[in-house]
């Protein structure tokens, strides 16, 4: 026990005696969760859209006042032809175009479905399906203010957990599971290279130190750090943002806890890899680029290719998006928070398991 | 004298350098090299050399003082001067003939002149058969000879060597040493930086510097005449070689003392006479005869003396119980990566109380066998124990009774004296009250008190080494690793270790220290010269420099050159054209 104390209390003092190393364990994660809060927004504000009204009736007439009116669109732009329409967006003018078909305002009259077509740039996809969605919104909303049960569009989407469309809501959460990974990981990965670089890292090995022991005291102090970032990152995006969280503080705890053992088992096994910490700075970023990608923070798993869709399940970072997400959104029950904590646990009991393994093989 | 000395090529006049608060790392030095001599700049690490290098190269502006470099500033000199650093920049994947080419690039050779000079620089340095080979792949000796290749590939008026022997095994060292001893003959002015104080002796000026102060400047002759007489060796004592130096050291007419294999030898104080056989009292037999000053005894003498002979910290330690067990033992180690075998058939056996030395060349194989017995490498084959204990079987338990003081004394840099005192009190087990009364003793012992909260990293040399050794002994081990523990340090912070060290063995600890300085093996009982992963000669230190005496049939060999000649003899048994 007490070497174990003395380990523990040695790599929190290697941790937190150099001012420099104080200031970067927690400012630059708190600096990124501003800047990606701010930077990946994922709102449209002032697009450009045409209009292509071939029907010149008063329904069509009403929907373009109010999409002209949504502060989601800027210059609506005229056109007379579908010619006219391939040259705009040809020429990047605009970013979508409403069709409305000579038989629009007809087919409403008649209580009949009418569509509405809506055109957009594909090289801006992203963007465009924003627009579309804000576009088909507005489109409800007129279909559900006209009395009767018979709208333009079939598909009437309603957005729950964040009804404002508020995109800080989604981000931010997800923010706190990317942003504590990577401040997780590269602590964990400089700790045993930095020994091996100064030479200390034979002492330590001479000394009577038992393997676990030595492995226990360099991961609990980056847990410490995570576990400390992610408290701040959560009273950030509660009292800063005013992302409301709805579910379980000692859910959140429990997920966060089991999510930054399968990070600092990654990040220990590219530290028991690495002979310089130069090496282990690419190895961790090397690590954290698909930890990011393959999250579901930064486009949709659903949309990956199913072999990527399987890859993804080994990535901690993916089952810890969800659960932060719908513990800040959606007062996630337990239930549904355990059924995305037992593959972390999985995973973290692998992670850790793996890097003693490498750490042990790599003694010589 | 004077009218044959040509100008200098360089010279220098109270310069001053400070690197933030503290003590100037320079402090009004002043310094001349004039061609055709080799001049020694000579000091323990930290005094200030490297400094004093960069700014007669130019790399570095002083705060204050004068610099003339062939008649000007530094940085309108540089086609003039060759400069090879510490850890002089080849290029490792490079070949030795790329190397070589990349730097007569670099420094504007005329393409019609390459072929003509590497082929004189290779000759010179002896590299031409390995002038494919990259020059990550060559040994320590070989790439500093190679670099100082890159440093000639213009011919230099003014060549500064930042120690070139740093990490060289003795033969490559004298190797290197007569080729820019040969250079000066073409009047080529030399500064040679060097920590090892035997190299200053061939030097034809000195300066030493220590703590960023010149403390003497002149041929080394004027340093060791000014203390001749005063230096005695004594012999055939009845008592252990140890007491003998701890008593004669505990006298005030003593100011240094050092073993020399199975003699003491002894600095005595100014003014005091040498003490007789009846003064020392160590037996009817004792012979005390006058010995040949050397350029160490002159610098402990400026300094003011070494420490006295007992040690407080052996005072304060336990007495290890006698065992029937050797306190180490290696039986047929063995270790093989892959096709390479780096350490083969180790076998030797450590009592109690003895000093035991792995000698050889770097990358012989002495450091795997090290690492084998205190359990950083498995052995392929062969077994081990230390302190009884079995090292592939009770690995944990054999390290618990070892102290272990590595190279360059690996400690943490960014934690505090106590923090790491802490650490290591706490890694051996010590808790509670025992951790702290074994840090109050070892604060105290090592006069560490007013540094506690200090970083250990900016330490001075002297006090990093202590601290190593509080932490090594914290425990009170019966065995100590020591690997190269006194490199660089300054003579006295050197005595003062050894005086340490030999207190403790009298109360039975078991020492194993590996080394290639050759005053650390004199204080060895006995030792084992591994060369290319074999033990080539084994035995006491006199034992080897008599062996050495009937190969080369010279008398009274230094311990240095029973090294070079067993090593030799080893080479010439082997097939030749290895030799590397």
């Amino acid at each position: 026990m007490e070497r174990l104390r003395a380990i523990i209390l040695k790599e929190i003092w290697a941790l937190l005696r150099d001012p420099k190393g104080r200031i970067i364990l927690f400012a630059p994660p708190l600096l990124q969760l501003m800047i990606f809060s701010f930077a990946t927004t994922l709102d449209v504000n002032n697009a450009r859209i045409g209009i292509l009204d071939q029907s010149g009736g008063a329904q069509a007439q009403e929907l373009v006042q109010r999409i002209a009116a949504s502060s989601n669109f800027g210059e609506i732009q005229r056109l007379s032809s579908h010619d006219g329409l391939a040259r705009a967006i040809d020429r990047q003018e605009i970013i979508a175009a409403v069709v409305f078909e000579p038989g629009f305002d007809r087919a409403l009259a008649a209580g009949k479905p009418a569509t509405l077509g809506i055109i957009l740039d594909g090289r801006r996809s992203n963007a465009a399906q924003i627009v579309a969605g804000y576009i088909s919104n507005i489109a409800s909303d007129a279909a559900a203010q006209r009395s009767g049960g018979s709208g333009p569009v079939s598909g009437i989407v309603t957005n729950w957990y964040n009804p404002s469309l508020d995109y800080i809501w989604f981000t931010l959460p997800s923010l706190i599971a990317i942003v504590s990974a990577v401040a997780g990981l590269s602590v964990t990965a400089q700790s045993v290279a930095r020994e091996r670089e100064l030479g200390t890292f034979d002492q330590l090995m001479v000394s009577p130190l038992r393997m676990h022991e030595i492995l226990i005291g360099k991961m609990i102090p980056p847990w410490l750090v995570g576990m400390l970032n992610g408290t701040i990152f959560l009273a950030v995006a509660t009292l800063f943002f005013h992302v409301p969280f709805t579910g379980s503080l000692l859910l959140f705890y429990l997920s966060l806890a089991v999510y930054m053992f399968a990070l600092i088992g990654v990040g220990m096994f590219v530290s028991a890899a690495s002979t310089t910490q130069q090496q282990a700075f690419l190895g961790s970023f090397l690590a954290m680029v698909p930890l990011i990608l393959l999250s579901g923070y930064a486009s949709p798993i659903e949309n990956m290719p199913d072999w990527l869709q399987m890859v993804t399940l080994i990535n901690p970072a993916r089952y810890f998006v969800v659960i932060v997400q719908g513990l800040f959104l959606k007062a996630m029950p337990l239930d549904l928070v355990l059924e995305q904590l037992w593959p972390l646990c999985l995973i973290a009991i692998a992670t850790l398991s793996i890097s003693a393994w490498l750490f042990r093989a790599r003694m010589e | 004298m004077t009218a044959r000395q040509p100008l200098p090529v360089a010279s220098a006049e109270g310069l001053v350098k400070r690197f933030g608060a503290g003590p100037a790392a320079l402090d009004q030095v002043s310094i001349a090299i004039r061609p055709w001599q080799m001049t020694g700049l000579v000091g323990p690490d930290g005094a200030g050399k490297t400094t004093l290098i960069r700014i007669l190269a130019g790399l570095m502006t002083a705060d204050a003082g004068t610099l003339d470099i062939l008649g000007g500033a530094p940085i309108d000199a540089l086609e003039d001067i060759g400069y090879m650093p510490q850890r002089f920049g080849l290029y490792e994947d490079l070949s030795v003939l790329e190397n070589l080419t990349l730097y007569a690039e670099l420094r504007a050779l005329p393409k019609a002149e390459h072929d003509a000079t590497f082929d004189r620089l290779l000759t010179f340095t002896d590299l031409k058969r390995f002038q494919s080979r990259p020059a990550g792949k060559l040994s320590g000796g070989m790439k500093q000879k190679l670099g100082l290749a890159c440093a000639l590939v213009r011919t230099p008026k003014l060549l500064l060597l930042d120690e070139p022997g740093v990490g060289v095994d003795p033969i490559s060292r004298r190797e290197l040493w007569s080729m820019v001893s040969d250079l000066t003959e073409e009047g080529i002015g030399v500064l040679w930086s060097t920590a090892y104080l035997d190299e200053a002796e061939n030097c034809d000026i000195v300066y030493l510097l220590n703590d960023g102060k010149l403390l003497f400047e002149g041929p080394p002759e004027a340093l060791t005449d000014g203390i001749e007489g005063r230096v005695i060796k004594v012999t055939d004592f009845d008592d252990n070689r140890r007491h003998v130096l701890t008593r004669a050291l505990d006298r005030s007419d003593v100011i240094d003392g050092t073993l020399q294999g199975r003699a003491v030898r002894l600095l005595v104080k100014e003014g005091c006479a040498p003490p007789d056989r009846t003064v020392l009292n160590e037996g009817e037999q004792t012979r005390v005869s006058q010995a040949s000053a050397r350029f160490e005894d002159g610098f402990i003498d400026i300094l003011g003396g070494g420490p006295t002979g007992t040690s407080q910290l052996a005072q304060n330690y336990r007495e290890i119980p006698v065992s029937d067990a050797p306190a180490i033992s290696a039986n047929g180690l063995t270790k093989k990566f892959g096709d390479f075998t780096a350490a083969e058939d180790m076998n030797f056996t450590v009592g109690r109380g003895q000093i035991f030395g792995l000698l050889g060349p770097n990358g012989a194989g002495k450091s795997t066998c090290f690492k084998m017995l205190c359990g950083l490498l498995t052995p392929t084959s062969g077994t081990g124990a230390v302190a009884g204990k079995d090292i592939r079987r009770a690995a944990a338990h054999a390290r618990s009774s070892l102290g272990y003081m590595a190279q360059k004394f690996s400690l943490y840099g960014d934690l505090s004296v106590a923090q790491n005192l802490a650490f290591f009190a706490g890694v051996y087990n010590l808790g509670g009250a025992a951790a702290k009364a074994a840090i109050g003793q070892m604060t105290e012992l090592f006069n560490l008190g007013d540094r506690l909260n200090v970083n250990a990293g900016t330490l001075p040399l002297g006090f990093k080494q202590r601290l190593a050794l509080a932490c090594a002994v914290m425990h009170q081990p019966p065995v100590l690793f020591l690997d190269e523990p006194t490199s660089g340090v300054d003579p006295v912070a050197r005595r003062e270790f050894w005086t340490h060290i030999n207190g403790l063995v009298e109360k039975g600890v078991t020492v194993l220290v590996t080394t290639h300085f050759m005053d650390e093996a004199e204080y060895c009982d006995s030792v084992t010269l591994i060369y290319r992963a074999r033990q080539i000669a084994s035995g006491s230190p006199d034992d080897l420099k008599a062996e050495a005496a009937r190969i080369t049939g010279a008398g009274d060999p230094t311990m240095e050159d029973a090294f070079i000649a067993l090593i030799e003899r080893s080479e010439q048994s082997n097939a030749p054209g290895l030799a590397a």
